[in-house]
């Protein structure tokens, strides 16, 4: 075994990575760019090293200061993680001339895999399925035109170079294929820097089944199937081991040709096999066909992990290491059903766009396996992926496993960021779902349901607003008076409720013209006579409400009404002096707080800001002019509203 | 030792006495919410279409979210001046500003444009009063055109009149009291000095004007022709004179800023009371209603009250064996110490010796009073007298009169003759004194005032040698006794702001909490006693 290894990667991952080497006794060495000072990773690793600035082609795609940083620390070998680069065969070619070990495949082997037409006709050479398409090198628009006629629409334009959904087109019409195969390519260059596409077959109702393999260069196993079919837009959300429907037959063909495909390749560590397999009519033996191989540890191992006892990345270490397969096919079994649900910091009714923020406040379960790489105070940085946590629960059944994620989510707490959270537990919900029906249309088809399902509904926010009064605590006494409560008003960043304290733990809330009835009782809250399972938490952001629906409200500062002098357009000079420089002139644009002048007085030099947004109407002054106290400098123009 | 109690919820005597009680209650209620809606919804509609927040949540703005609000004189004015001023036209209470008590006082400009009765001047003035005992900020939310000018004799020329809120100002300025006013009306003539006085005022944009005399006393003296913003306006006042500190966009920002300058204050607690753990009574305060008789005249056992009022309903009873009459003690409310001292009957020599030597104990000690007034007054006739109890009744006037520990008194039941000022009257400035809707308040019983004044025209009938038929004294006696019932009445009594405030029985516990917190915002003074005769 290594003592000591250096992990090319950040957040969570990083974490995972540091957690079963420190429990092997292997030493770790982090990096980090700019953007990472303080994260987690770095504070978890026995070492750090910092390799650049915050935009990843600085820091965490740099092969170079990578292997700079390994030398330095004097590690012998380098875990890659998932992404950046643990599926560059050049950087793998590197670390090996500097005599380092690669926790990986080989070189060789990404590269086979790299490519995903190539790919696809090296595992029909070894008898694996693959769905019908063209995988040439002519990507001539006619040509793939002519393809995509002979295989059948609806078909799939994808980046040959790609992943995660980028360069990656439905075609349902044959008259749309000529856009869309430019777009595709377009966008496959700029991602890629490869613009070449494949063509295949869509499957109309399809699953995302994928194989866990691991090889140690010779014999590889599987370690039986995930379900990624719960996707949006090809990114999945909620991943789950095993694959509902899934029979003994299919299981042990579908692994076997896993297992072959792994083995033509001499595959080395952990891999994925990826299949597409055809939902309609359940799950048939003759109905999967080879997609892809990941030649790295996956985001979702983890439900892998939780059904078959096995720590992928202890084996990832001890294979690496020069060990031989830690198990037989044969010793390997599954043992209950695991769920993993991907916690985002994103914007779901903006369209699931990511999102920034400080995590103010940050909370999970005790009862679930949680991956993250952010503590509570940490930052989600647009720099990278904004996941905050994988959320992994396993149970002796599907049914089990998949009500205690709900739980755990229900029991997550996020604040500082919009989250999917909410999604999530909707999902979890989900009718069709809950009964195994899963294939990758099913977000698409009910998403305005499950949107509407995670928004705050109008007793959430009420219970926000109490929060946010400070009356969260329902044990403070409060809000006694003679004869009828005090209607106060309690205003937020985009709203503003009325609040009536009816005494502890007992209060009305009357929002958009609802009035709603708050109360504590018997350790929960009820809100119009309904108990509800929602904590309220206070924090730097504002105040939160969990457990299902969650909401945060950001309070207005009442001060923040601009000084009196924003309404108006003058400025003035503050007292007699000398003006030093003038930076504006008529007609132009300015935004409150911009300097306007400045203006040197009594020694000092004292800069003259713009009160409000507006146009400048007028520049009183030049500079080198001495004015008086109270002499107008700058005229904005009248606001026009 | 835990209070028992005997009450039989199910009995029909305690369904009877809440019944009545409710009655009386609702009575009281409807005075205080009519007296709350001001000048009533259209001078409401109009306040607000000039941007103006109701008088009310403008309080309620100025206070923290979920603070406790103890109004004082809810009901003050009520059935004077024909109505004509609910609520006697400003708002006053003690609410809290960053945990920081203060006293409000908050013009209501929806009745009569906020303009100062008699009574809107005794409401302000004994607000400052409570101010300046329990050394409470005292924030004046001013929107009130000055003196009612019909009613100037009453409100002008006296002590007690419109120029002492600016004494009690000034006193309380020097007294380290910080006096902040947010003007959110106008403030004219006399008015204008309630800002100009203030250690702190914040001035509503467009909205709030102060000058000593408005545009058209000013067009009239002196020919010039000035609109009231540039006469007084806010501009005017935080950028020309300086009579005003901070300008405020609207009501919201000027309580907002009004909050802050609260929050600058590095206004301390003195450390006063041993506070412990507060605890619930063992008995409901909901069950006062039934366990107090509805007729005055039927006696009961005060403890019942107690129980439900005190921490745990424990009550070290305090020479329980003496004086029988009188109930004294300690016990705990929200946590603050406290000595209790309640009636049980008319006051003998014995429980008035033992209220004098009681209330020594806890000025004593800076133990807080509570009084619970039920009382007829003090023991009359020959072997009374002549026991000297006119001498053991000034012992406790003189103790109740002299102790500078906080007294609340709490009229529970009758408050008649000389008892009223053994338990501490208002005579006798406590800090609050509150009343229940049963409380009745006159020098003696209706029916007695009218046998007086009977024997007297009796005597002075048959010594002119004339007879007097029962049915003439009946109707003789008649008026004097419906005066006394009118009279006594708690509305009577409060309109007049004899007390401060009617209050629902059920917050007896919460009502005396509050008043006994408001109080130790002062520190307690050491008392030194009249002399005792002895």
């Amino acid at each position: 075994m290594f003592q000591k290894i250096l992990i090319a990667n950040r957040g969570e991952i990083a974490c995972r990575v540091i957690d079963t080497a420190r429990r092997l006794g292997v030493r770790t060495v982090a990096v980090y760019s700019d953007a990472d000072r303080g994260s987690r990773h770095v504070a978890l690793a026995d070492e750090a090293v910092h390799i650049g600035g915050p935009a990843p082609r600085d820091s965490y795609l740099r092969g170079d200061a990578i292997i700079r940083a390994a030398l330095d620390t004097g590690v012998q070998a380098i875990h890659p993680g998932y992404g950046f680069l643990s599926e560059n065969p050049d950087f793998v070619d590197a670390v090996t001339a500097a005599g380092l070990i690669f926790i990986g495949p080989s070189a060789q082997a990404i590269r086979q895999m790299g490519l995903k037409d190539a790919a696809k006709v090296l595992m029909q050479q070894a008898g694996v399925p693959v769905v019908p398409g063209c995988h040439g090198a002519n990507q001539d628009p006619d040509h793939l035109a002519y393809q995509a006629d002979q295989i059948g629409y609806p078909v799939l334009i994808k980046a040959v170079a790609g992943g995660g959904g980028k360069g990656m087109r439905l075609v349902e019409d044959p008259a749309d294929f000529a856009t869309a195969l430019q777009s595709a390519q377009g966008e496959a260059a700029t991602a890629f820097g490869n613009p070449s596409v494949l063509i295949e077959k869509y499957i109309q109702q399809p699953r995302h089944i994928e194989v866990q393999v691991f090889g140690d260069g010779r014999r590889a196993v599987h370690l039986f199937e995930r379900d990624c079919s719960l996707q949006r837009r090809h990114q999945k959300v909620i991943e789950e081991a095993p694959a509902p429907g899934m029979t003994d037959d299919m299981r042990a063909t579908m692994g076997a040709a896993a297992v072959r495909a792994a083995e033509a390749i001499n595959y080395a560590g952990a891999g994925t096999i990826e299949f597409i397999v055809d939902g309609r009519d359940g799950l048939r033996p003759d109905g999967f066909w080879f997609m892809e191989m990941n030649t790295r540890l996956q985001v979702e191992h983890p439900v892998t992990e939780l059904i078959t006892g096995v720590d992928l990345v202890e084996w990832q270490l001890r294979v690496a290491s020069g060990e031989p397969l830690p198990a037989s096919q044969a010793q390997l079994s599954i043992k209950g059903h695991a769920f993993e649900a991907r916690l985002y910091a994103e914007d779901v009714p903006a369209g699931f766009l990511p999102a920034t923020g400080t995590l103010a406040h940050l909370h999970f379960p005790a009862q679930a396996r949680i991956e993250s790489g952010v503590r509570p105070g940490d930052q989600i940085s647009p720099w990278y992926d904004p996941m905050i946590a994988k959320v992994v629960t396993h149970g002796a059944t599907r049914a089990i496993a998949l009500r205690a994620l709900e739980a755990a989510l229900c029991d997550t707490e996020v604040a500082g960021s919009v989250t999917n959270l909410d999604f999530l537990i909707a999902l979890t919900r989900h009718e069709g779902f809950g009964k195994g029906e899963v294939d990758t249309g099913l977000i698409a088809r009910d998403l305005t349901a499950l949107v509407k399902a995670a928004e705050p509904d109008p007793g959430t926010r009420a219970l926000a607003v109490l929060g946010l009064a400070g009356l969260d605590d329902p044990m403070i006494r409060g809000g006694i008076t003679l004869w009828q409560p005090l209607r106060r008003t309690i205003a937020w960043d985009g709203g503003e409720a009325v609040l009536e304290v009816l005494g502890p733990g007992a209060a009305r809330v009357t929002l958009d013209g609802t009035t709603h009835e708050i109360g504590y009782e018997g350790g929960r809250w009820w809100v119009d006579g309904r108990p509800r399972r929602a904590r309220i938490v206070s924090h730097a952001a504002g105040t939160s409400v969990f457990g299902g629906r969650s909401l945060t409200l950001t309070p207005l500062d009442p001060l923040a009404r601009g000084g009196a002098e924003t309404g108006g357009g003058l400025t003035l000079s503050p007292m007699p002096g000398l003006v030093k420089a003038v930076f504006v002139t008529a007609g132009q644009q300015v935004a409150a707080g911009d300097r306007l002048a400045i203006l040197e007085a009594m020694k000092m030099e004292h800069s003259l800001t713009a009160g409000r947004d507006g146009h400048v109407a007028e520049v009183l002054v030049q500079a080198g002019d001495q004015v008086e106290a109270g002499a107008p400098l700058v005229r904005l123009e009248e606001e026009s509203d | 030792m835990k209070l028992s109690s005997n009450a039989l919820p199910s009995s029909d005597t305690f369904r009877a006495n809440r019944e009545a009680h409710l009655t009386a209650l609702s009575t009281i209620r409807e005075a205080a919410l009519s007296a709350a809606a001001g000048g009533g919804a259209k001078a409401l509609e109009r306040h607000v279409s000039r941007g103006k927040m109701p008088p009310r949540e403008r309080v309620a703005n100025l206070l923290d979210p979920g603070s406790a609000f103890l109004e004082i004189g809810a009901t003050a004015a009520h059935g004077m001046y024909d109505d004509a001023a609910p609520c006697a036209g400003v708002i006053a209470g003690i609410g809290r500003v960053h945990g920081q008590d203060v006293m409000v006082v908050a013009n209501d400009a929806t009745v009569k444009g906020g303009t100062y009765y008699p009574m809107t001047v005794k409401k302000h003035l004994r607000a400052q009063e409570i101010a300046q005992e329990c050394h409470l900020p005292c924030v004046y939310l001013v929107d009130s055109g000055g003196a009612n000018l019909p009613n100037q004799d009453e409100v002008f020329p006296d002590r007690d009149h419109f120029g002492r809120i600016f004494y009690n100002q000034a006193q309380m300025s020097a007294m380290g009291i910080p006096q902040i006013a947010v003007v959110m009306g106008s403030c004219t003539a006399g008015g204008a000095y309630v800002p100009a006085m203030s250690d702190v005022t914040i001035i509503v944009k467009n909205q709030g004007t102060i000058f000593l005399a408005g545009p058209p006393l000013v067009r009239a003296a002196t020919g010039e022709v000035v609109s009231a913003e540039d006469l007084g306006g806010g501009d005017v006042h935080t950028r020309l004179s300086g009579v005003a500190d901070y300008l405020a966009e609207d009501d919201a920002h000027a309580l907002a800023i009004a909050r802050r300058a609260i929050g600058n204050l590095n206004h301390t607690r003195p450390q006063t009371v041993q506070w412990q753990s507060p605890e619930a009574p063992a008995y409901d305060p909901d069950d006062i209603l039934g366990v107090v008789p509805a007729d005055l005249r039927t006696p009961y056992d005060i403890r019942e009250v107690i129980a439900r009022v005190v921490d745990g309903s424990r009550f070290d009873e305090f020479k329980a064996r003496f004086g029988e009459t009188l109930v004294t003690g300690f016990a705990h409310l929200e946590g603050c110490p406290i000595g209790i001292v309640a009636n049980n009957g008319v006051i003998f020599s014995e429980a008035a010796q033992k209220g004098a030597h009681f209330i020594e104990l806890c000025s004593m000690r800076n133990i807080p009073l509570v009084f619970l007034q039920n009382v007829t007054g003090f023991m009359v006739g020959r072997k009374y007298e002549n026991e000297g109890i006119a001498r053991h009744g000034a012992k406790m006037v003189t103790a109740v009169a002299t102790t500078n520990v906080p007294k609340i008194t709490m009229l529970v039941g009758g408050s008649f003759g000389a008892g009223n000022y053994g338990m501490s009257g208002r005579a006798y400035s406590p800090r609050f004194l509150w009343t229940w809707p049963n409380s009745r308040i006159s020098v003696m019983g209706g029916e007695q005032a009218a046998g007086v004044l009977a024997t007297v025209r009796r005597d002075g009938i048959e010594r002119a040698g004339g007879t007097w038929s029962p049915e003439d004294e009946a109707e003789f006696k008649r008026p004097t006794i419906e005066m006394f019932e009118r009279q006594s009445h708690p509305l009577y009594a409060s309109a007049r702001l004899w007390d401060d405030g009617v209050i629902d029985p059920r917050k007896t516990r919460d009502v005396l909490s509050l008043s006994l917190r408001t109080s130790l915002n002062a520190p307690i003074q050491p008392t030194r006693f009249g002399i005792f005769r002895m």
